[in-house]
């Protein structure tokens, strides 16, 4: 039977998350299908379409679905849910959100944050920070999932014919209103789906310090992220937290500056390809993940690898 | 308006989890329990809202075993006035705390409803949009910022590239995070006080909810650890390192 991906997109581009989606979805059922609920989205639904192993978009163009609220998503799910095996959205802030909330509508125990897939029906998530894996089965006539992107390659963009239909709104409940958004300014790439992120903990000592931080990853091209205890102590936004309860990530090499490396933390980056720790606390427990780690006071060292950097061509 | 907060007993957030040897779960015998983080911001956030005239009650309520009345206690130490406690031993999923919730939501007939965004054991971020959806009230998740009225809330969320302002009508349905205010600690007296609040007892079957597991889990294992590797002397040797062993600069 065939399986339904939820497009994350912002009415003008379809968002990486979907590709990875789509990838977790592939390994429940080849017949792929997309949803895209939206405002004027045509080329969100162009873009799904072209995405390789998309074999149907469904485009919902309607004001109610412009902002994804909860209150109207959840209900449009349901009405296509028993054609479908499975429903899947990622793991993120956009899923998160109206995901569970659809689950409850049509009476299905959803599953959260699925990492691998073991068959249609079962699958591996992380329970307890990612400090235990959880294998759940679910006999739900259609399953609703989370999956988290970083356990799933990236779909093609392109090689997808899928066609493209349109579908009905279920309308606008009418109790939830969108105001407004504040979008973090950044030049650099997106958190989750950088090759490189360089994270700052409660060593860094204030806000004002994150620019050694900021000048390394340029010389990268990195993200920026932080661990919850430099945003809990201000230093930075939210939207920079990496760990259980912030963002998920899995660079190529990910770099941990004054961070000493809580299990909240370890959670959302311990699955990087190379991790790299400076910290000037020898026994810190990130060096028990790190590949390299180097005992340093980060305010000599963080200087020092911009140099560095800068001499290797960086 | 009256606040209902719901509180979830869960193993500490400093305690490093065992699985079990049978797999068929973490050891959570001889573990120190604790009221799970994000719920000690929506029991704090509950009283904030009694303490600024908004709130005329505030009731915590937590579902399980025995043991969670200590969880109550802690809400009721921290400030909230009576507590509701669904007795059963055994397992608890999401959508079934979401039918037990709405169940007791009926009868109390709160304006607002707070519930951690995430519980930090079962990590599922998945009751509080199920609670809402049940009840059919708009709902607010990952919350930052509240301003509530009679009529309605305008609530600030954290989401992944910022943050999200929505006006949502009462009653309604918020979950916190992190950035919502910082709960406090009890006091000593306020520990005495909380002894003689109110705890109410009832029943899923009371309730009228079939709270049977929907989700099996077939076994739970231990992450494949990940070595620790080298400890570097300088910053040159850690470049080098990295651009020629690890080729990942």
């Amino acid at each position: 039977m065939t399986v339904l991906v939820i497009a994350e997109h912002d009415n003008v581009e379809l968002k990486d998350p979907t590709l990875n989606t789509v990838t977790a979805a592939a390994k429940i059922d080849s017949d792929i299908h997309v949803l895209v609920a939206g405002s004027s989205c045509r080329s969100v639904a162009d873009a799904a379409a072209a995405v390789g192993g998309v074999t149907k978009v469904m485009v919902v163009d309607d004001p109610a679905y412009e902002h994804h609220l909860a209150e109207n998503m959840a209900p449009l799910l349901v009405s296509f849910a028993s054609n479908y095996a499975a429903i899947l959205a990622p793991a993120d802030t956009f899923g998160k959100d109206f995901m569970p909330r659809a689950a409850a509508l049509a009476d299905v125990a959803q599953i959260s944050e699925i990492q691998e897939v073991v068959s249609p029906d079962t699958f591996v998530r992380p329970i307890y920070a990612g400090n235990a894996f959880a294998t759940v089965q679910s006999d739900d006539d259609t399953k609703f999932i989370t999956v988290r992107t970083t356990a799933f390659a990236a779909a093609e963009t392109s090689g997808g014919s899928g066609l493209v239909e349109e579908a009905s709104a279920t309308g606008n409940l009418g109790i939830s209103t969108f105001i407004g958004t504040e979008v973090s300014k950044n030049e650099r790439p997106e958190l989750t789906s950088a090759r490189v992120v360089v994270s700052g903990g409660r060593g860094m000592q204030s806000g004002d310090n994150f620019y050694l931080i900021e000048n390394v990853a340029d010389k990268l091209g990195a993200a920026v992220g932080a661990s919850r205890a430099a945003v809990d102590a201000g230093y930075v936004p939210n939207d920079y937290q990496v760990g259980q309860t912030g963002k998920i990530v899995a660079p190529e090499l990910y770099v941990a500056v004054g961070i000493s490396g809580a299990i909240q933390h370890l959670a959302g980056m311990k699955d990087s390809k190379v991790i790299v720790a400076i910290n000037k606390d020898e026994e810190a427990p990130i060096f028990q993940v790190a590949d390299f780690g180097l005992v340093a006071d980060l305010f000599e060292a963080l200087p020092q690898l911009e140099k560095e950097l800068e001499k290797i061509g960086n | 308006m009256k606040v209902l907060v719901a509180v979830k007993r869960v193993i500490d957030y400093n305690v490093k989890v065992r699985v079990k040897a049978d797999q068929s779960g973490v050891e959570t015998a001889n573990v120190k329990m604790s009221m799970n983080p994000f719920d000690e911001i929506g029991v704090e956030e509950a009283i904030r809202l009694h303490e600024a005239g908004k709130a005329e009650e505030v009731i915590a309520v937590s579902l399980g075993p025995q043991q969670c009345q200590e969880t109550i206690r802690t809400a009721l130490a921290m400030g909230a006035d009576r507590g509701i406690h669904v007795k059963t031993d055994d397992e608890l999923q999401p959508l079934a705390v979401a039918k037990l919730l709405k169940a007791v939501i009926e009868v109390e007939k709160p304006g607002l409803v707070i519930l951690g965004k995430q519980a930090i054991d079962d990590d599922s971020n998945q009751t509080g949009q199920m609670v809402a959806a049940l009840l059919g009230w708009p709902q607010a998740t990952f919350a930052s910022e509240l301003e509530i009225d009679n009529d309605s809330a305008r609530i600030t969320r954290e989401v992944d590239d910022g943050l999200e302002t929505i006006d949502i009508k009462v009653p309604c349905v918020m979950t916190t995070d992190l950035r919502l205010n910082e709960p406090r600690y009890a006091s000593l007296p306020n520990i005495m006080k909380a002894k003689k609040k109110p705890i109410d007892e009832k029943t899923p079957e009371e309730l009228g909810v079939n709270i049977a597991p929907r989700l099996k889990t077939l076994m739970v294992t231990e992450p494949p650890g990940r070595e620790a590797g080298i400890k570097v002397e300088s910053v040159a040797e850690l470049v080098d390192k990295l651009h020629n062993d690890a080729g990942v600069i």
